[in-house]
């Protein structure tokens, strides 16, 4: 049977051809820029070097890629444990009320990121709601600086990552077959041990999608390091605009931002080699029914 | 077996709490008199009037609207032919798949400035031209993706009935497949009109610089880096409420069309 009715290729085309233009290749030219010298005044110099790629290595700069990776980590670590509790809440509430249960829960998501941290601003300056809440307690001290720090930017990070985090985790557990956990039941796994057994083995591909989505998104954030850690904590993202606004050092830049890609890339093939295991184990477990 | 409900519902409060209270102390104090955190002087809408006498905030706003029509209007035919090219493909194909799920994926300050690398190298003027071409690319991938959701469960054999009864593929095109896909390109459509609406790093890099090309997401940054002000507080409200308003309607039709 065939439900060719146009040339799939001919629709796709206009599509592709632009994402070809603007986004292969302005990464195509970034990365080949990272081959090359920075100019004396800003510029580019087409002298071949691997300078760029080595200075990434540089003490300074791996210490900062560590930062970022210890801060992204945190965030992605901390995004899951509050993701997977409401993910199963969600999945174990009325089936009817289950999709307006999601969709509140993901539509911060798409509402403007620089509001939602600058939200976090209003509530932890030193001036902000949480001190005055404090006082109102009875709390006589100096007020508490909890802007500005390394707390406040992974706190940033984990509201504005973790609707994602639900809907990824959501969306395994409601493929989840409930009669696997009945029959693990029934053979005597206690409600633990199911879980640990078998609930969050079946559901690694949705943790692992929502991880590396923070994971990615955070280690190359710059905005939030700036809003809410004031420009102290700099992290990958701070250090890619620097080169390109205010350093100038475009190749150098271009190495770091190649960099990121490769931190992306390798984490999506772990995941999907993740997610390619419990689709076996799925299969099996299937199977052997 | 029956279970309690409670550990469910108050897991399910909290997260709630945690995603929506900064949101609301947001919304609530843009209606504060004094403006300030610290003591409730009374309702007031003199922030929201506050916003209408910046020529600045408006014409940033106005920059915004263009950016957003123009590249969800571009991004929604372009979405759209390739959700449907992906779809009625006989194989998958990897590269297809992985091109158009990049966009959703790459680090936005990556995209950012290998933009800005490669409109400098054409010696292209940055402006609001750029902006709508580089928020096509992601605004593109979205739409495609609710595109091809609707497409997964879709009845190809009305296609296949109207081309027997002799009806042209350019027909059966617009009076078959469009109609049934309607609700899903114009869900994709508000969708991409939101992130475009919403994105910063992006319009930042690309905008050039000048006031001209700045959009509500630039401004908003640039005043929140000079401090809390009352009037972003009422400028936050505005541009949350559009966006919300867009993802419900998305949403609703979406729904509509599933069932």
């Amino acid at each position: 049977m065939s439900v060719q009715t146009t040339r799939p290729n001919l629709l796709a085309a206009p599509a592709v051809a632009w994402l070809l233009v603007f986004m292969v290749g302005p990464c195509v030219l970034i990365l080949s820029y990272a081959f090359f010298e920075r100019g004396v005044w800003g510029g580019i110099e087409y002298n071949l070097t691997t300078e760029n790629f080595l200075r990434v290595f540089d003490p300074l700069y791996a210490k900062i890629f560590l930062t970022s990776a210890r801060i992204a980590g945190l965030a992605t670590l901390i995004a899951v444990l509050i993701a997977y509790p409401a993910a199963y809440a969600i999945s174990r509430a009325p089936r009817t009320r289950q999709p307006m249960l999601l969709f509140f829960a993901v539509l911060p998501f798409w509402s403007n990121y620089l509001i939602r941290t600058y939200a976090w601003i209003v509530l932890l300056n030193r001036e902000g709601l949480f001190n005055n809440f404090l006082r109102q307690l009875g709390y006589t001290g100096e007020p508490l600086s909890l802007l500005y720090t390394e707390g406040a930017v992974i706190t940033g990070l984990v509201y504005n990552y973790l609707p994602f985090v639900i809907l990824a985790i959501y969306s395994s557990l409601s493929r989840l077959n409930p009669e696997l956990m009945e029959a693990s039941r029934d053979l005597g796994g206690g409600a633990f041990r199911t879980f640990v057994r078998v609930t969050l083995p079946l559901t690694m591909p949705g943790i692992a999608a929502g991880a590396v989505f923070v994971f990615v998104l955070s280690i190359g954030n710059f905005v939030t390091p700036a809003l809410l850690g004031g420009g102290r904590f700099q992290m990958i993202g701070n250090v890619v605009y620097d080169q390109f606004l205010t350093a100038n050092d475009w190749p150098f830049g271009a190495a770091l931002g190649m960099a990121l890609i490769a931190i992306m890339v390798a984490l999506l093939m772990l995941q999907a080699r993740v997610a390619a295991r419990a689709s076996g184990e799925r299969a099996s477990e299937e199977a052997s029914r | 077996m029956t279970h309690s409900r409670l550990p469910g519902r108050l897991t399910l409060v909290l997260v709630f709490g945690f995603l929506y209270l900064p949101i609301a102390v947001l919304v609530l104090l843009s209606f504060n008199e004094a403006g300030l955190p610290t003591t409730w002087s009374g309702f007031s809408t003199k922030w929201y009037g506050a916003l209408l006498g910046n020529s600045d905030i408006l014409g940033a706003a106005w920059n915004t609207l263009v950016v957003a029509v123009f590249s969800t209007l571009i991004a929604t035919a372009l979405g759209t032919l390739l959700a449907i090219g992906m779809e009625t493909r006989r194989r998958k194909s990897n590269g297809l798949e992985a091109l158009a799920f990049a966009p959703m994926v790459i680090p936005d300050i990556v995209l950012a400035v290998a933009l800005l690398s490669f409109f400098s190298r054409l010696n292209l003027t940055l402006g609001l031209h750029t902006i709508v071409i580089s928020h096509v690319i992601f605004d593109l991938a979205f739409v495609c993706s609710v595109v091809r959701a609707r497409l997964k469960n879709f009845d190809y054999s009305v296609v296949e009935a109207s081309r027997d009864l002799g009806a042209s593929a350019w027909t059966t095109f617009w009076r078959v497949t469009f109609p049934v896909l309607l609700p899903a390109i114009v869900a994709g459509g508000l969708l991409a009109f939101t992130l475009s609406v919403d994105e910063f790093i992006i319009a930042f890099f690309t905008a050039g610089a000048g006031r001209s090309s700045i959009t509500l997401p630039i401004q908003i940054y640039s005043m929140i880096r000079f401090g809390i002000t009352p009037e972003i507080n009422a400028l936050a409200t505005i541009v949350m409420g559009v966006s919300a308003l867009a993802l419900l309607i998305s949403q609703w039709l979406n729904k509509e069309q599933m069932q």
